[in-house]
């Protein structure tokens, strides 16, 4: 039976990734979807950022603006006697941003479909906005959060490249399941690999199985 | 601090045109808003509700200053206690009807509870309703449980957007009654945007004329019509005039009504609650309206008035010539050919009998 850590550390990775990003891309996404400024166009092409660069790029700028003698690094390492490259705060870190556009798209056009109207609906019955968006916007929003969140979560959990230059592959604390499967290939351990790359497409297919009759369910109770 | 009137100077651009608004609008009964497609109905209300700002300009409800671009000053939508009807409803289709309603109520102003829940509920009859969810419902439902949603956070104003102009004949016939008596019941001051004189003879109190983003005309709805048949804004709408009368008495047998208008007596098929003494308002299209030089005997038209022919405009290219004829203090309209106008040789000041074909009852008013 092989060592399944690494199963559970990109469990974790992707579930606390997800939590940060729900936190962080909602109120962007919210943002984008209704803003008027002249600004939202160079916002969303950075946002999306991510979707076409190599991951090496965005390891090789993490690790300039994560590593100890760099001002985020060194105080990070005076706050909490820990480094951001090549732990699995660093790795978080790097899921966040790689997977941004993930969370956000889903939700901005999530937000977009929602429009103007039941806002205004709601502002007129006495909402805040804060209450109007949490009353009435993120419930008719569902399943943008929901598609948003597995694709968050999904891609954290495919993500390779990001993940071994900003961690490397410490045991238990930054070798995730894609490193690890990467490590037995290139010592041609095939039995373990398969293992855990079955696991993942068992996994993988389950996830999105479970959105898609979701989505289903969610149209006719919603719309 | 007084709600007794809403004092609107306001400047908006918006888009074809701009609108610029001074009115001093009673605050008790039904107001209408009234005016061709794209005369700025619906964004003045916009302005009203906080939905929109104000280029520049001053909205103060009594002596509540909701919006002053000199003084910098704004309150938001939400803090301001108004009730707003959409003209799409609007209502929330992630909630119930009840749930619907249960929002509305939470978010009332607290100690103001002006309207009973129950009562509001009861008098839209919203009971049946209530588990039902908003894609389920017809669209004369629809804007019911929005009125009521509406109504629930106990607005000191109310505002309705053309509620009716998304419905078919028959569920207008249905909701008509609603809007009515529940306005009434609750005694709620109301704007009511609406370009259908049908509608606005039927509830509204007084008429804010607007035309291109500018107020043509506000006062009772029959001196408004009257002025505004004689202005451009005539060929939205069907000529005819409004009177007003009192009822004098109604017959049984014949399923009649008898009204008194200045000393003549109107003869109209039963309207269905009204008392012997109360004013009423009629409507009298003016091709319903035909004209004798002489008292016609034989005929059976019964409501033959005496009157006196004040002008004669025969309408360019066409075959039309429209009449205004004096009925003691009042005025009604009539439409002739030209042919017979100049075959009976019409003049001004000429005494005449006006042949009514029909009238209709409008709302009594409140």
């Amino acid at each position: 039976m092989p060592d399944l850590g690494p199963l559970w550390l990109s469990l974790g990775l992707a579930s606390v990734t997800t939590l940060i990003l729900l936190a962080l891309g909602t109120p962007l996404a919210w943002w984008l979807a209704r803003t008027r400024s002249g600004l939202k166009p160079a916002i969303e092409a950075l946002t999306a950022l991510p979707l076409i660069l190599p991951p090496t790029v965005i390891g090789f700028y993490l690790l300039l603006l994560l590593n100890p003698t760099s001002p985020i690094g060194s105080f990070w390492l005076s706050l909490t006697g820990e480094t951001l490259t090549f732990s699995f705060t660093g790795l978080v870190v790097a899921s966040v941003i790689y997977s941004l556009p993930f969370m956000v798209q889903p939700l901005q056009s999530a937000f977009e479909g929602v429009g103007r109207a039941p806002l205004e609906a709601a502002a007129s019955l006495g909402a805040s906005p804060l209450d109007a968006f949490f009353r009435v916007a993120a419930p008719l929003s569902i399943r943008g959060f929901l598609t948003a969140s597995i694709l968050s979560f999904a891609h954290t959990i495919g993500e390779f490249g990001v993940v071994l230059m900003v961690g490397g592959s410490i045991p238990g604390r930054t070798r995730v399941i894609s490193i690890a499967i990467f490590e037995q290939v290139e010592s041609l351990q095939y039995g373990e690999a398969h293992v855990l790359s079955g696991i993942l497409i068992a996994f993988s297919f389950i996830t999105l199985l479970l959105v898609y009759s979701l989505n289903r369910r969610f149209r006719l109770h919603v719309g | 601090m007084s709600d007794d009137r809403l004092s609107l100077q306001l400047r908006a651009t918006r888009g074809a045109f701009d609108l610029d608004i001074e009115a001093e609008i009673p605050l008790a009964g039904i107001t209408a808003i009234f005016g061709p497609s794209g005369s700025g109905k619906t964004s003045l209300l916009r302005l009203i509700a906080g939905l929109d700002r104000p280029d520049q300009g001053r909205i103060a409800m009594g002596g509540e200053v909701w919006s002053d671009s000199a003084r910098r000053t704004f309150t938001p939508a939400h803090q301001r206690p108004v009730g707003l009807v959409f003209q799409d409803a609007r209502l929330f289709t992630h909630l119930s009807v009840a749930g619907n309603l249960d929002f509305a109520q939470r978010r009332a102003v607290r100690g103001v509870g002006r309207f009973d829940a129950e009562t509001i509920i009861e008098a839209l009859d919203l009971v049946p309703l209530l588990p039902r969810r908003p894609a389920s419902l017809s669209g004369g439902e629809a804007q019911r449980v929005a009125l009521g949603r509406a109504l629930l956070t106990q607005p000191r104003l109310l505002l309705l957007d053309e509620p009716m102009a998304g419905l078919d004949h028959a569920r207008r016939a249905e909701l008509l009654p609603y809007l009515d008596t529940t306005l009434r019941q609750l005694e709620i001051p109301a704007l009511y945007v609406s370009h259908s004189v049908e509608e606005v003879v039927r509830l509204a109190d007084r008429v804010l004329a607007l035309a291109q983003g500018q107020c043509v005309a506000m006062g009772p709805a029959e001196a408004v019509f009257d002025q505004l048949e004689i202005e451009p804004l005539e060929r939205e709408f069907e000529a005819g005039s409004v009177l007003a009368g009192t009822l004098i008495g109604t017959d049984e047998r014949l399923q009649l009504s008898r009204v008194d208008i200045g000393g003549q007596v109107l003869e109209l098929p039963m309207p269905v609650a009204l008392q012997p003494g109360d004013t009423v308002r009629l409507r009298i299209r003016a091709r319903d309206v035909a004209i004798a030089t002489l008292r016609p005997q034989a005929i059976s038209i019964r409501n033959v008035l005496d009157g006196r022919i004040v002008s004669l405009t025969p309408a360019e290219g066409s075959p039309y010539c429209d009449l205004v004829v004096s009925i003691g203090a009042s005025q009604i309209k009539a439409r002739l050919t030209r042919a017979s106008v100049e075959a009976l040789e019409l003049v001004p000041g000429q005494a005449v009998y006006a042949l009514v074909k029909s009238a209709s009852f409008d709302r009594r008013p409140g």
